[in-house]
């Protein structure tokens, strides 16, 4: 029991200079031509960056496995939440719409 | 353990770390909550940024990166402050702990304080989602080459053919997002105060200091949204 874990300072110290050497990589790679790759290089900082404060600030590392499981899920639906959206918005134009029914069939007449 | 480490025990709980992991728990439950809603306002970003990636690279462009990215530093030093409050809590110290509940205060003031700048500029130049709203993607195009930026092909394709009322989409979801954020910030202050009168009057030490970790646990929560709004909103498209 009371197994309430107490980081050494320093470990708090190293994660901040970690995310404040990312958070300048994360600018300087911005203005440099990946392409596409851009994207993922400023989000996957984003990540490794969240990770950090999620594990250490936030002593994830630490925590008890419920906990660690709901934080979990919280990640894996918020990655489907963006996944579905987009594979329906990305999808929209990959196959042409079908006819409209007024077009295939003569419009009723209006009285 | 004490009969007086029991005292903060509510008698449905078995044991002072039951109680901690309930609480720790509890405030991780509601911050999957919070990463649902952000969510929302993420993935209509990311939908409408797929649809219109030239009207996002004009839209960053007219943003700050020297205030967005010291906000970004000042949010994350908050964060080490609110971690080192509860380091303090932990281990008996009270002064140090209202200490740096108070830096991590003024921390969060600062952050708003230079957002306050920013929301200001926008008005100015136009920028806010609205009857007032206006853009020339073309003159941003000729102010940017005028201060000796170097327009590459695909940047100035991007300016050619963006379509203003679509820049004023990302300007809905500039204010949407970082106006969310900043509302974060201002109840994570108002925590803050409350912390620290409890702190004050000496309610917390090393064998009850669960409201000060839970409402850390909220304070880098905040603290990870901005990690993605800085480069979502400010950096995307700069190349």
């Amino acid at each position: 029991m009371s197994e309430h874990h107490v980081m050494p300072i320093r470990v708090y110290l190293t994660i901040i200079a970690i995310l404040m050497a990312l958070t300048v990589a994360t600018v300087w790679v911005a203005f440099l031509d990946f392409g596409y790759l851009n994207t993922v290089i400023a989000v996957g900082i984003a990540v490794i960056k969240a990770l950090l404060v999620v594990m250490y600030f936030m002593h994830l590392k630490y925590a008890a496995p419920i906990t660690r499981l709901f934080a979990g899920a919280g990640a894996v639906f918020f990655v489907i939440l963006i996944a579905i959206t987009l594979s329906d918005y990305r999808s929209r134009d990959w196959f042409p719409f079908p006819e409209p029914w007024e077009q295939a069939h003569e419009a009723p007449a209006s009285h | 353990m004490s009969s007086h480490a029991h005292a903060h025990v509510a008698h449905h709980f078995e044991s002072a770390e039951q109680q901690r992991q309930s609480a720790q728990l509890g405030m991780w439950i509601f911050l999957v909550t919070e990463v649902m809603f952000f969510g929302g306002l993420f993935a209509a970003y990311v939908v409408y940024r797929s649809l219109y990636p030239e009207a996002w690279v004009v839209g960053s462009h007219l943003l700050s990166i020297g205030l967005g990215g010291f906000n970004t530093a000042v949010l994350l030093a908050s964060s080490l402050t609110m971690a080192l409050a509860v380091h303090a809590a932990q281990t008996d110290k009270r002064n140090a702990t209202a200490m740096w509940i108070v830096l991590t205060m003024v921390l969060g003031f600062v952050f708003l304080g230079v957002k306050v700048v920013e929301y200001a500029g926008k008005f100015e130049h136009h920028l806010v989602p609205g009857a007032h709203f206006h853009v020339d993607p073309m003159a941003e195009l000729a102010k940017l080459e005028a201060a000796g930026v170097h327009v590459g092909q695909h940047l100035r394709h991007a300016f050619e053919t963006a379509n203003p009322s679509h820049v004023q989409l990302f300007y809905s979801l500039y204010f949407a997002m970082t106006g969310m954020h900043a509302v974060h910030m201002i109840i994570g202050a108002g925590l803050m105060i409350w912390l620290l009168a409890n702190t004050l009057k000496g309610r917390y030490s090393s064998a009850y200091y669960n409201p000060v970790e839970v409402t850390g646990l909220y304070w880098h929560f905040v603290d990870i949204v901005w990690i993605f709004l800085f480069p979502m909103l400010y950096l995307i498209g700069r190349h």
